[in-house]
């Protein structure tokens, strides 16, 4: 899944109060609240159809349609789904350590999502604010945060998460059962096919120098360990470019035009 | 370790840091370092995940059919053509070229 822009921590456009909703009196939808709805219903119907591409892949990748539909209810979220089959593609259940660790690290975004969408949408009985966390991934974070008052980001958060939620496991199990019928992945150019989908989601995400960087050299360091390493390892030890940099902040300063 | 030990333990590690958001106080977002290395280690795992995925056999480093097909993947996302499009496009680059080699 791809995220469209989501603001950088920091500058959440200012201090609305979440609690001083914008109903009107009489309960008819606002012009407001249909750009919310409709914006978050166009994403989730756009996000929902890499859900195809995601079940053929894990299908190819070894894992099962019962495994691939798991993944796509219960860990719901894109970018981790997609490191861990590919992990699971290259090195076998014998990465299966590296490979949650690998999901695991790349969803760790969703924690930084989930502390700024608390205030907002983690509000009410305890299955409520559940579902919030449960729902709480790129795009609905992204739509959400897009809109102006507090009322309308709920609105765009809860309809962009449900819309995701139903249409990615749909299309989870339409692409796994494809990916069943078609037979030897590479024949059909799978591998090459999973490359481009993490290169999708990365796409978005390389407007800042320092976040450039970062890529090229984490991809340098992949390629030079996957000799020396067993599969799995190459790409873990290469998030620590990202700590490095991260922590001292290289290459922070300046903005690509 | 069985496949679904995989599936079910990372997907409570995805979902733990979900939750972890609705549970940690806010205050560690005014912190700016923690979101940024957050922020910059999917733009890495991602990274490292194209590279392996493009380049790597097993352990062997090996230059085939995937190379042109992830080039031509950067060129459509340059151009801004949608997700699913590139993906298709990429598969069928990388299974034209197998098919005639």
């Amino acid at each position: 899944m791809t995220d469209e822009g989501i603001p950088a921590a920091g500058d959440q456009p200012g201090g609305d109060d979440p609690l001083s909703d914008t109903w009107e009196g009489d309960g008819r939808r606002t012009p407001a609240e249909g750009i919310a709805i409709r914006s978050g219903f166009f994403v989730g119907i756009a996000t929902a159809a890499y859900g195809i591409s995601f079940g053929a892949l894990s299908v190819a990748a070894g894992l099962d349609i019962w495994q691939t539909c798991f993944l796509s209810l219960v860990m719901f979220t894109g970018g981790s789904q997609y490191a861990l089959i590919g992990i699971i593609a290259s090195g076998g259940v014998a990465a299966g350590p590296s490979a949650i660790a690998t999901a695991g690290l790349l969803g760790s975004r969703n924690a930084i999502y989930g502390m700024r969408m608390a205030p907002i949408v983690g509000i009410g009985p305890w299955w409520h604010r559940l579902a919030a966390a449960w729902g709480t991934i790129d795009e609905s974070t992204a739509v959400s945060l897009a809109q102006p008052t507090g009322h309308l980001r709920r609105v765009g958060f809860w309809v962009t998460a449900l819309v995701v939620f139903v249409g990615w496991n749909l299309t989870t199990l339409a692409g796994a059962l494809i990916g069943d019928a078609l037979g030897d992945p590479r024949a059909w150019g799978l591998d090459a096919a999973a490359a481009a989908a993490f290169l999708g989601l990365l796409w978005p995400r390389l407007k800042r120098v320092q976040a450039a960087a970062v890529a090229v050299g984490a991809a340098v360091v992949a390629t030079v360990l996957t000799p020396v390493l067993m599969p799995g390892l190459p790409v873990l030890v290469a998030a620590s470019v990202a700590v490095v940099v991260g922590a001292f902040n290289w290459f922070g300063r300046e903005t690509r035009s | 370790m069985t496949l679904w030990q995989v599936v079910i333990l990372a997907s409570i590690a995805t979902l733990a840091f979900k939750f972890a958001g609705y549970l940690i106080p806010q205050r560690l977002l005014e912190a700016p370092t923690p979101s940024r290395i957050a922020d910059l280690l999917t733009v890495a795992l991602l990274a490292a995940l194209i590279a392996v995925q493009t380049f790597a056999d097993g352990r062997e480093i090996v230059i085939d059919a995937r190379v042109p097909a992830v080039i031509v993947a950067a060129a459509l996302y340059a151009l801004r053509v949608p997700f699913i499009i590139v993906v298709i496009a990429a598969a069928l680059v990388a299974a034209g070229i197998r098919a005639v080699t």
